[in-house]
């Protein structure tokens, strides 16, 4: 019996991340919608956004984004109101800002480093002269050509 | 018994690999052939020793023995066998006795098959390899112990995370493995080369099967979890940049870097130093990827070890491998110099390039996976780094490397005319930008993803057959000549040809899953149905249905076309009543151009059931694509000059029989 109780609990918690009931009757609206979860975090989930997670608080999300863009928010406006609530750890792709410079300009950064590296190293090879001749293969060389 | 069995010869591989790490490094200094000839039945012994240790685990496992405190908490009787058996890499402890008993295994076969090795190299290549792995059996029997015994063993076991009782995750986590554990050697032969002073052809012919090797189950290792996400996950999600994917791809993309650059090293004697340090940075990134998982400093979904001990442990481990080896590269380095001369325009270029992008890319990877947690310890500001920024700074990598693959691939040696090794590739270029623009014609309101990414996948794959047309003289010799140039061209040109047109085909599965993927969310009565595209799927109602260990709801579907039912899909909601968790198992109906996917949701307050139905666009190739790399990976390890000893390299302080 306890363990039938326990299999109709599970089902009923196992949520179904967007549910058709929460969908927008606007296509284009819903589709912003969509877009825009997937930018956001669920914030008890790991690495998950709300649009693909299960959990309570990512429905609360879906919800809040939706009540926003009905409403008339753009889509900017409708993230700022998201990170003004719950600080800027919702974001899954972090701001392009001072404190994240790090994170945006390795790449770049690298890719130019390496690319000025690469550039100098290439050249250095193609300007090399090939190991020259040791004192006594030049000496046969010229014994041969003398020959 | 078994158990314990399984314990005592684990401490005494722990204790020969104590030796074998000493012994010959001290006789590969002395130039004392006996002490340097310890290393290879040191290494076989290990090998055995730790085998029996993870064979008495499986035995415990098998025979759902409760009185292990690892089978009460990862097993249960009711389990299926399969799920038995690949339950015991399926937990922390377990999975780094697997872990340990790859890496002996690897130096059992640098034992076994390593006679053309000079003594000396083999001596330090297999101590190196003991070094790494007594820090592992250290970690393991001082933190990780799998055969632990409970005094009141449980009537049963607490079972296996289901999600993990699933054949594509079941064998996931030993491919990565082999390919995580693969790429040791290729480190032990860098600090070997770096502590004898010399890098030469004949010792980047010995790294590059082992690098090969590594790579190749590194792809089907990733391959079969990116599968599994996408079947078992739920919405067909087939990447996501998890902490933990990117631990095995950053390895992976590092290791692909180091494939390319040895072959620099083996047939130009050019890029050693750089080689060098590539596999010291591609097991480093091995044993970060490790350290992400096990330690639960960067939490997910498959971080089982949440243990700031054993982290700490792994820590030191990856501070003094990878510190240590960085320390002896700075000092050796420097004497590695290279000789050779080639132009702006030549192969050697553009592999430089081809390590560049490779390198860079994985250190975007690596920076954003890390950068949560050094934000957090430096600023205490909590960020996220997900799958939006990786998708913004990771694919400009791929494309400039899908763009110059083609070109790079035919340029020759030393110097090359660009014009002239782009001669034959125009047919490719032609033929790219054609199906490019014939997907930005044809699609409505699509991304700009797909016509780029076809165009891109056209290239590359048409680019892979024009070279090996050029090679074999196609349409320019007789069928009966260019048949036999086919016939002896080296595998590694086999190999090359197959995993470019297998990356080509990747990106192809992606570009269009990106951009065309169709969905639908509704909530269905029994007998409605749902058009997606020339589609009909038609819900025929829920069924209650046991499994062995689980029970489910069951939902009907059938799938039509044309007026004619083509398939029937049973998507499923399962709950596992001893582990209490509910999954998804999604009903895909596969074919080569698309996959209708039908997912099963919730019953909804009007009696209807919530459904998702997708179509996806050329998905499997995806996964097609990874097969065929590696698969490229596996042609080019039959080549030939990997079996014959490298010229020139007679052994050294031969001892004269007795």
């Amino acid at each position: 019996m306890i363990r039938l109780m326990l299999i109709a609990l599970a089902f009923a918690t196992a949520a179904f991340a967007v549910e058709p009931d929460e969908m927008l009757e606007d296509p284009i609206l819903e589709a912003r919608a969509r877009e825009i979860s997937q930018e956001l975090r669920c914030l008890v989930c790991q690495n998950e956004n709300i649009d693909d997670s299960n959990a309570e608080l990512a429905r609360d999300l879906r919800l809040l984004v939706r009540e926003r863009l009905t409403e008339g928010d753009s889509d900017e406006q409708v993230v700022a109101y998201v990170v003004h609530r719950y600080g800027e750890y919702v974001l899954l792709r972090p701001t392009l800002s001072a404190k994240n410079l790090i994170l945006w300009l390795t790449g770049p950064f690298l890719l130019i480093l390496g690319g000025i590296l690469a550039v100098l190293f290439v050249r250095g090879r193609a300007g090399a002269t090939p190991d020259g001749l040791s004192a006594d293969e030049e000496a046969r060389l010229k014994q041969l050509l003398d020959e | 018994m078994t158990a314990e069995l399984g314990h005592f010869t684990l401490i005494l591989a722990f204790i020969i690999a104590l030796a074998q790490s000493i012994v010959p490094l001290i006789g590969a200094h002395k130039g004392w052939s006996d002490w340097m000839r310890i290393a290879g039945p040191a290494a076989q012994v290990q090998f055995v020793l730790v085998g029996i240790s993870f064979a008495m685990l499986t035995v415990a496992f098998v025979t759902s023995d409760f009185s292990l405190w690892l089978v009460a908490n990862n097993s249960h009787s009711t389990k299926p066998m399969l799920y038995k058996i690949t339950g015991v890499w399926g937990n922390h402890e377990g999975s780094m006795l697997l872990w340990v008993s790859i890496l002996a295994l690897f130096g059992a076969m640098v034992a076994v098959w390593g006679g053309n090795l000079p003594p000396s190299l083999k001596a330090r290549v297999l101590s190196v390899q003991a070094m790494i792995g007594a820090a592992f059996y250290a970690f393991i029997l001082f933190t990780s112990n799998p055969f632990m015994r409970l005094a009141r063993p449980p009537m049963d076991g607490e079972g296996l995370n289901p999600l993990l009782q699933d054949p594509g995750l079941a064998f996931h986590p030993p491919f990565l493995y082999l390919g995580y554990v693969g790429l040791s050697m290729a480190f032990s032969f860098a600090v070997a080369a770096l502590i004898e002073g010399r890098v030469d052809a004949a010792w980047a012919r010995w790294v590059r099967p082992w690098t090969l090797a590594a790579w190749l189950f590194l792809t089907i290792g990733i391959g079969l979890g990116s599968w599994w996400a996408y079947y078992e996950l739920g919405w067909g999600g087939w990447w996501f940049w998890d902490p933990v994917e990117n631990a095995s791809f950053m390895p992976w993309l590092v290791a692909a870097a180091l494939l390319h650059s040895a072959i620099v090293v083996e047939k130009r004697d050019a890029l050693k130093s750089w080689t060098i340090l590539l596999a010291i940075l591609a097991f480093s990134f091995s044993l970060i990827g490790t350290f992400i998982v096990r330690s639960g400093v960067i939490t997910s979904v498959h971080a089982f070890a949440n243990d700031p001990e054993r982290g700490v442990f792994i820590l030191i481990i990856l501070a003094v491998a990878i510190g240590g080896a960085l320390t002896l590269y700075t000092l050796r380095a420097p004497m590695l110099k290279t000789t050779a001369v080639f132009g702006m325009v030549s192969r050697e270029s553009a592999l430089v390039m081809n390590n560049l992008l490779l390198t860079v890319s994985a250190a975007v990877v690596f920076v954003g996976t890390i950068w949560p947690l050094v934000a957090e310890m430096t600023t205490g500001a909590k960020i996220s780094v997900g799958a939006p920024f990786f998708n913004l700074a990771f694919t400009p990598f791929v494309i400039a490397l899908a763009v110059i693959l083609p070109i790079g691939a035919m340029l020759p040696w030393k110097r090359g005319n660009l014009t002239r090794a782009a001669q034959p590739l125009w047919g490719a270029v032609a033929l790219s930008v054609t199906l490019g623009a014939v997907v930005w014609a044809v699609q409505t309101g699509g991304r700009v993803m797909a016509p780029i990414g076809v165009a891109l996948a056209t290239w590359v794959v048409a680019g892979a057959l024009a070279d090996f047309g050029q090679r074999v003289k196609l349409f320019r010799a007789p069928a009966a000549e260019s048949a036999r140039r086919a016939r002896n061209l080296p595998g590694g040109d086999w190999g090359k040809m197959i995993a470019h047109v297998g990356f080509g085909l990747t990106i192809f599965g992606i570009a269009t899953i990106t951009a065309w993927e169709l969905e639908d969310i509704r909530t269905m009565q029994v007998g409605d149905s749902v058009t997606l595209r020339q589609y009909d799927i038609r819900f025929d109602g829920v069924d209650q249905v046991r499994g062995p260990n689980y029970v489910a709801q069951q939902g009907t579907f059938t799938l039509i076309t044309d007026g004619r039912e083509i398939a029937t899909l049973h998507p499923e909601k399962r709950i596992y009543p001893v582990e209490a968790m509910p999954t998804t198992e999604a009903a895909i109906n596969q074919s080569l151009t698309r996959d209708v996917y039908v997912v099963l949701g919730d019953q909804q307050d009007d009696g209807g059931w919530a459904v998702r139905s997708y179509i996806k666009p050329f998905a499997n190739w995806i996964w097609i694509g990874t097969i065929i790399m590696g698969l490229g990976g596996v042609v080019s390890l039959t080549d030939r000059r990997f079996r014959v000893a490298a010229p020139g390299h007679k052994p050294l302080n031969a001892v004269p029989a007795e």
